[in-house]
């Protein structure tokens, strides 16, 4: 099919075997690529048995994805997926970055990991030369020798293998850090220091795996476009859009540190305590004056450059060097903590990169402790000596690195908010999940919906496929603009939706024909084929397992805390309504056709053609979650 | 002297270069019709991220690659001063390669011959698509009597130096 490299490399760890995978068309229309086709080929592979898949275990399969518009919608990024170790069903997690690029390149749509490697291992890609190279030496090194490392040897050995070429550059990358290493739960999959797929916790699946980095130089052109004169006249509209942009350009996500918690209320604050703050001391030009010393960065083809690169080169933080940060970790790794001082958000950021943690998902752990340590829960005691009050960002820092070596209390933290909670509660005979700001296992993204200000609604966490993920929301009409139903397309194609913003929702499906060939529609789009990688994301959401499962009946819910009333601000007194919630809930349930309990029905499933799901979800019905 | 006049060179600053890789993409689609990072003649190295290095031909006065070529594959353009590859001519022996003094040109991915910046024929794409931007990486400037040549460093070079820059003097120890 145009468009698409036209094979995806499978690579066995346990067998150390390689081959090739083929996909119909049929397949590829369906389901396009990235998360789409992620949550096809773990349903094929993994889904008559999916609860007793352990996600840390060799029996997942981890995947690395491009889309039709890897490399030509302005904005390239990489969809990783596979079973989560946090939400146990699946998760289509995007990095930014050239890797996607070079894949395709190299004439790969993707790369299928199974099995488990017994040491470490990297996998060179060059073309069709595939790889399984020893990670010993890279093993248990941070993101920035990690890179630096394998970036040597592999231009070394194209050299040596290549000599006639010249100068290469470097191959694309895609690594872990101590804490995928280590199996947190809170790992990432990391490119270029900064960069991560972050939800799902995929870091420690590659960890669990032995696999340390996957390293790729493609040679080849990008696969053939149907109509490249379309592409280019598309990718015109949109980056003439994107260009005009200016404040958006240049300040990226980082102004909202301070405007999403000033102006709309909905901001994590000590563990989302409080959603407001306006601290003029955090505000985006103290970012960008005292260290930013790249202040337009981006990734293959992309308009806008919403990255800075933030340095700081003197003080006690010195050395320390994360990009912006963006609004996501200003919040989670700086107001969520307390901590309202520019230089100790980039220095926790620094450190949450080079670890390879998700600084979302970790900031929210964090968030969750220190509040414990507020209440008197936790003590010094427990904390092996660290007092976590709000702001100590030493504190923080050293909470940081256990997580990461899973030392000490780092271990039970080391699971996540939910299981940790779990656990704490069990051994504090406390209630400390209403503390828990998470759904299904995934900690809420930093935009808050009690003030009702910012663009997720009552059920946009709760009814979520992916849990806490505020990049892929519930929401009403499912066509609406932040609905996950029209998000799946961004992540099956596989381009970075930024570069949407202002933009006619029609460019992406014109785009699509372009290079595809194929006529699309967002109508077509929503309500069959974005339904039905919902529904398969939705069976194995409710299937989970091993350790834990989901029941809508009390996990389709906000976390306790968003229906406490805001404490501050100019939304103070604001809340969730439950009973409005719970209504919306039943409403959004019969938009996409899943029963009271929040089961899809047998006949949505199969007009999709989604009889095998019918069948394995009966097991589900049967039992009709009578625990609640 | 007129004919000189007339003549253009890139200014390149790659302390600016956002690593969009725009150039790349402009470069393979006019000369190869195809998105092709690898056979584009100007390519974005990036080391170390954060620091993005385009990297491409800079018009030495006395064109060592022209000089070092034993097939006579290269000329330069008598109308943009840029270096001309004839592609039946190439043996890719990469003689120009080692007489860079910044190892700029590379083989085609694909094919067997030299791959240098031609200059477009006179109006470079590249430099389009990162004005377009805004991001001012490259910009087209007339060519004067300087000594264009200290700009062919090799891709390590510039990283250490910009890495240095950016991130301190450990910067180096990064590439």
């Amino acid at each position: 099919m145009l468009g698409y490299a036209g094979k995806l490399l499978e690579v066995n760890l346990s067998s150390r075997k390689v081959k090739d995978v083929k996909l119909g068309d049929e397949i590829l229309k369906e389901y396009v690529g990235g998360r789409g086709l992620a949550v096809k080929i773990l349903w094929d592979r993994l889904g008559d048995h999916w609860e007793t898949v352990n996600p840390l275990g060799s029996e997942n399969v981890l995947l690395f994805l491009t889309g039709p518009l890897t490399g030509f919608f302005p904005g390239a990024r990489t969809c990783v997926s596979g079973k989560s170790p946090q939400s146990n069903g699946v998760v289509g997690s995007t990095v930014a970055g050239e890797f996607g690029v070079e894949l395709r390149c190299a004439g790969y749509d993707g790369i299928i990991v199974t099995g488990k490697a017994e040491k470490p291992v990297y996998l060179f890609v060059k073309d069709s030369d595939v790889e399984i190279r020893s990670a010993a030496h890279v093993w248990g090194k941070d993101a920035k020798q990690t890179m630096t490392l394998l970036t040597r040897e592999c231009r070394g050995l194209l050299k040596k293998r290549f000599p006639r070429y010249g100068e290469w550059k470097e191959p694309a990358m895609l690594y872990i850090g101590p804490a995928g290493e280590n199996l947190v739960r809170t790992a990432v999959v990391a490119a270029k220091w900064t960069h991560a797929a972050g939800y799902g916790g995929y870091g420690a699946v590659m960890g669990s795996k032995k696999l340390k980095a996957v390293v790729v130089k493609g040679t080849g052109p990008l696969p053939e476009a149907a109509d490249m004169e379309k592409v280019k006249q598309l990718t015109q509209v949109v980056c003439d859009k994107i260009y005009k942009n200016e404040l958006w350009r240049r300040w990226g996500t980082a102004s909202a540190g301070y405007e999403v918690g000033a102006k709309t209320s909905s901001e994590p604050v000590r563990n989302w305590q409080e959603e407001w703050h306006n601290r003029k001391s955090y505000t985006v030009d103290k970012f960008e004056n005292r260290f930013w010393v790249k202040h337009y960065w981006g990734d293959f083809g992309c308009p806008t450059t919403c990255l800075k690169i933030a340095v700081i080169k003197n003080g006690r933080f010195k050395g320390a060097i994360t990009d912006n940060p963006d609004y996501e970790l200003q919040a989670y790794l700086g107001t969520n903590l307390g901590i309202f001082t520019p230089e100790e958000n980039v220095f926790l950021a620094s450190l949450i990169d080079d670890l390879g943690l998700c600084g979302i998902q970790t900031g929210n752990t964090l968030g969750f402790v220190a509040e414990l340590f507020q209440r008197g829960i936790l003590t010094r005691e427990d904390l092996d000596g660290l007092e976590p009050e709000w702001g100590n960002i030493e504190a923080f820092a050293a909470l940081t690195k256990k997580i990461a070596f899973r030392e000490g209390i780092g271990d039970l933290l080391a699971e996540g908010t939910y299981r940790a909670a779990l656990k704490i509660g069990e051994r504090k005979k406390v209630d400390v999940l209403r503390y828990a700001v998470q759904c299904k296992g995934i900690g809420v993204g930093a935009h808050g919906i009690r003030s009702g200000k910012d663009y997720p609604i009552n059920i946009s966490y709760a009814c979520s496929v992916q849990g806490g993920d505020h990049t892929s929301v519930a929401c009403f009409p499912l066509d609406d603009f932040r609905s996950e139903l029209v998000m799946i397309f961004n992540d099956s194609a596989v381009y970075c939706y930024f570069n949407t913003f202002g933009i006619p929702r029609d460019i992406k499906f014109e785009f699509y024909k372009a290079v595809t060939g194929v006529n699309l529609t967002e109508e077509e789009w929503v309500n069959t084929k974005a339904l039905r990688i919902l529904q398969l994301q939705r069976a194995m959401l409710l299937l989970g397992g091993p350790d834990l499962r989901w029941n809508p009946k009390i996990h389709d819910d906000n976390p306790s805390r968003f229906y406490e009333p805001l404490p501050s601000g100019p939304y103070k007194g604001k809340t969730v309504d439950k009973t409005k919630f719970e209504k919306d809930k039943k409403r959004y349930y019969e938009a996409v056709g899943w029963d009271e309990n929040g089961v899809p029905r047998s006949e949505t499933l199969k007009k999709l053609g989604l009889d095998d799901v019918d069948k394995a979800l009966e097991k589900i019905r049967q039992v009709n979650f009578s625990l609640s | 002297m007129t004919a000189r006049k007339k003549r253009i060179w890139i200014a390149r600053d790659p302390s600016k270069c956002s690593g969009c890789r725009k150039c790349e993409i402009a470069c393979s689609l006019f000369h190869e019709k195809r998105v092709w990072p690898e056979a584009s003649r100007i390519r974005v190295f990036m080391l170390v991220p954060g620091v993005e290095v385009p990297h491409f031909c800079v018009q030495c006065e006395d064109y060592p690659c022209v000089e070092a070529c034993p097939v006579n594959a290269l000329s330069v353009s008598s109308e943009t001063g840029a270096v001309l590859v004839d592609e039946g001519k190439c043996t890719g022996c990469g003689m120009c390669i080692k007489a860079c003094p910044g190892k700029i040109p590379h083989l085609h991915p694909t094919k067997n011959y030299i791959l240098i910046c031609d200059l477009c024929g006179g109006d470079p794409q590249c430099v389009k698509a990162c004005q377009e931007g805004g991001w001012n990486a490259l910009k087209i400037v007339s060519r004067k009597d300087y000594a264009y040549e200290v700009y062919a460093r090799t891709p390590e070079e510039i990283t250490k130096d910009l890495a240095v820059k950016f991130y301190g003097e450990k910067g180096k120890e990064l590439v």
